[in-house]
């Protein structure tokens, strides 16, 4: 059998890299005795350590700069309200020792010059631990929030975002590696000479700021980035080291291996100079079906009848609350307006095309007699999540990442700490076993974690 | 003497210390100041002396002399989950940050600290830093104005959820009461904010602000830092702010800080004392201002040497003359300051 082409060669030593993906928000699990609070603190810490016991490269913090509505008002079924995910870091990173500490971070409402300082100085205090997870915002609902409001139009934000990012680095790379003095006698603090001031002057990035601190351990904090179209893939071959992608099934994860790695060429970067890490769910079970089974009842909890309702008001843009969850869908019409980002920004597919989703899940629901939860549950089935024995598991993370379709996974816990736990304590004892996976850290940042060359 | 009541005791932990040479004095190399373990053994020593706070001075670009420094809101956050009882407060300037992003830091940064969080209020005006955003500086009253709107806004999001806004209701599967998160919707002279904050309510209600007096926003602040202590009849409570250089006897600490001022002049900040002397003369000059204010926030020439003498000489001495009070773990900042806990505006009356 012929290796699928994702733009490397087999690796028969390639290892799995993991991550979690905290979104914080959204379709978690909270009414169960397991769920641990989602704002304190002392969760975060609890999956910091837990994670560092698995010997995880990375722990990403989401972020969402509204709070997701529904109608006008704070949407109430899901989890809402988590911390600025930089600060939080930092207070994780004096009671960590080794996990990489990931801040998603917008950058069409923030300065850049402001933003580089913070990530800064997260990767100084980790001591090379820092990471950031580039996402832009392309709609003023979120704006609102900020000096900016909506003044990004669609198509420039990926341009906003490149030029932010090379700021940025500029900002990152601004001191000389021998800028601070040795000893308390010499003539001054720093080399006359040795750190430059940055000046950007475009109609998206202006700013004139000399950089307050030097260089981590790591060199830079390693960049992240998330986007999945033709703008996003193009600043992650050209400035990304790592990327969060959200191509997880096996077929995808080639197509896209090999897309990114011709566009890296093309940037004059090496095949081996970008992790590709795609989002991932994992449900285990001692038997198959027994994981089966828990995935589905994780499903039905994220799809209560309740959030049937509210996710087929989105599209209804009405009150349906008067519905019967499993009863038929409303006979009534729904608004001619397309999907609004306030529950969350909307995949591009989403955009468009309301009012034929809507004929289409007609047809569907009379032709199988589906209730309004059932066909909610149908539409919304998460892709490919990764269900049976932890040895099956890692039979099939062992293939995608031989093959180089990915080089390891971030996990989207479903519930806080139950999944990850089950992953420390089942599935990466196998992963060790087929040498797939690391049984300690070799290194001390997340750099050296991610085993990538150092960061230009 | 008869016991005023305790002065409340702040000191600012930025750098290597207050005087712009304090790295040539420090003991260590100068870039130690810009890893974890100068950090973490300033705010252990702070906490272990006694103080009810430690605040973080910043800018948006380095100090005059070139010496590096760490973002402050990310300096009070790695110190929250390694302390229990101190007071953190950085100093984020309102002129050069996103109104909606500092709050959110700030309550963060109460979250983390189990109700420790508090704000020193910059106001960072002059072109340089105000480049940093591509902005030009603002004019007295427009500077004036971003202040008060900032303070406003922070305090609008900080209320916008009210306290018992998560309900986690299993019957109706309401993780949220709708009716408990606001919208802020305010207005400023230079931006508008929706709301609400990303961020549940703070378990202080509200963050503790502190503003220098020349501020002129008094009536928005929990602590004033006081340009002369006046005695002045204020809402909140006021701070006197004192520079200091410690040594064994008075001569020794002339000579130290002339070496110091021989590296780099330290010129004074209109409002602030200075105590060049012994702890004793400290713990004396301290005595005085009891009664005439509610706390003293000092600032050690040099961290590594003066913080050490505060906590062996000064402290102690004013303990025992009840004029100080440690916090004990576990408490937030408002007990300890003495202030109420603020309901939300929103919060419906029962």
């Amino acid at each position: 059998m012929s290796s699928p082409d994702t733009g490397a060669p087999y690796d028969p030593h390639a290892e799995v890299h993991l991550g979690v993906f905290q979104v914080g928000v959204g379709s978690l699990i909270w009414d169960h005795p397991d769920a641990a609070p989602h704002t304190a603190i002392d969760t975060f810490t609890g999956v910091a350590r837990l994670l560092e016991r698995g010997l995880f490269d990375a722990f990403f913090l989401g972020e969402g700069l509204r709070v997701r509505e529904n109608r006008g008002r704070a949407y109430e079924l899901d989890v809402a309200g988590r911390p600025d995910a930089i600060t939080q870091l930092a207070a994780l990173a004096a009671v960590t020792e080794r996990i990489g500490l990931v801040a998603t971070q917008n950058t069409t409402y923030n300065f850049p010059a402001d933003l580089a300082r913070r990530l800064a100085s997260l990767d100084l205090l980790s001591d090379g631990r820092a990471g950031w997870n580039i996402v832009t915002t392309d709609n003023a609902w979120t704006g609102a929030n900020f000096r900016h409001g909506g003044w990004l139009e669609h198509e420039r934000r990926y341009e906003r975002a490149t030029e932010f990012v090379e700021a940025a680095k500029a900002l990152w790379g601004s001191w000389e590696p021998d800028a601070v003095a040795e000893s308390g006698d010499a003539k001054s603090w720093a080399r006359p000479g040795s750190i430059r001031e940055i000046e950007r002057d475009t109609d998206l990035v202006r700013l004139r700021a000399t950089a307050t601190v030097p260089a981590s351990r790591q060199g830079r904090p390693v960049l992240f980035q998330a986007g999945d179209s033709a703008g996003g893939r193009e600043l992650a071959a050209a400035h990304a080291d790592v990327v969060f992608s959200a191509n997880t099934a096996f077929d995808k994860a080639v197509a896209y291996a090999a897309d990114l790695r011709a566009r890296l060429a093309r940037h004059g970067r090496s095949p081996d100079s970008l992790r590709i890490l795609p989002g991932a769910s994992v449900v285990l079970g001692d038997t198959r079906a027994e994981a089966e089974e828990k995935a589905r009842w994780i499903h039905h909890q994220q799809v209560s009848p309740a959030r049937a309702i509210a996710f087929f008001e989105q599209y209804w843009g009405t009150d349906l609350s008067a519905y019967d969850p499993h009863g038929p869908l409303p006979g009534i019409d729904p608004s001619e307006d397309e999907l609004d980002p306030s529950r969350g920004t909307l995949m591009p597919e989403l955009r468009t095309g309301k009012l034929a989703r809507i004929a289409g899940w007609r047809e569907r629901s009379e032709r199988e007699g589906l209730s309004m939860v059932d066909l909610a549950r149908l539409v919304t089935t998460r892709h490919d999540p990764f269900v049976g024995t932890p040895g099956e598991v890692a039979d099939r993370w062992g293939e995608y990442v031989r093959t180089r379709a990915v080089d390891g996974f971030n996990l989207l816990p479903d519930l806080l700490p139950a999944s990850l736990e089950e992953v420390v304590d089942r599935l990466v004892p196998e992963l060790q076993e087929r040498g797939l996976y690391r049984t300690a850290y070799e290194g001390t940042t997340l750099r050296e974690h991610l085993a990538l060359p150092p960061g230009a | 003497m008869t016991a005023a009541r305790p002065l409340l005791l702040a000191v600012d932990l930025d750098g290597d210390g207050a005087h712009p040479a304090a790295w040539r004095d420090a003991g260590r190399p100068p870039g130690a100041v810009l890893g974890a373990a100068a950090l973490r053994r300033a705010v252990a020593a702070a906490e272990a002396a006694g103080f009810a706070l430690a605040t973080f001075a910043d800018a948006p670009l380095p100090p005059p002399d070139a010496a590096g420094r760490l973002e402050a809101g990310t300096r009070a956050a790695f110190a929250s989950t390694i302390t229990d009882r101190i007071g953190l407060a950085p100093e984020l300037h309102v002129t050069t940050t996103e109104p909606f992003h500092l709050a959110t830091q700030l309550a963060s940064l109460d979250h983390a600290s189990k109700g420790r969080a508090a704000w020193v209020v910059g106001a960072a005006a002059d072109a340089a830093s105000l480049a940093t955003i591509g902005a030009a500086a603002p004019d007295a009253a427009a500077l004036r104005r971003e202040v008060r709107d900032v303070i406003d806004v922070a305090r609008a999001l900080w209320d916008s959820w009210e306290d018992d806004a998560v309900i986690k209701e299993s019957a109706t599967g309401r993780y949220l009461d709708a009716g408990r998160v606001h919208h802020v919707d305010f207005e400023g002279a230079s931006f508008t904010v929706k709301g609400p904050l990303i961020t549940p309510r703070p378990p202080q209600g509200q963050v503790v602000v502190l503003a220098a007096a020349s501020l002129d926003v008094d009536d928005r602040a929990d602590v004033v830092l006081v340009d002369e202590p006046d005695g002045g009849d204020r809402a909140g409570l006021t701070f006197a702010e004192v520079e200091v250089v410690l040594a064994a006897s008075a001569a020794e600490a002339a000579d130290r800080a002339a070496r110091l001022d021989e590296g780099a002049p330290w010129p004074r900040t209109p409002g602030r004392l200075r105590h060049v002397g012994t702890p004793a003369g400290l713990a004396e000059a301290l005595r005085s201002l009891a009664g005439r204010v509610d706390g003293v926030r000092l600032h050690p020439a040099v961290l590594t040497a003066d913080l050490p003498a505060l906590a062996r000489d000064v402290l102690p001495a004013l303990a025992s003359d009840g004029l100080h009070r440690p916090p004990a773990p576990g408490g937030t900042l408002r007990d300890v300051l003495g202030l109420p806990r603020p309901a939300s505006r929103h919060t419906t009356a029962t």
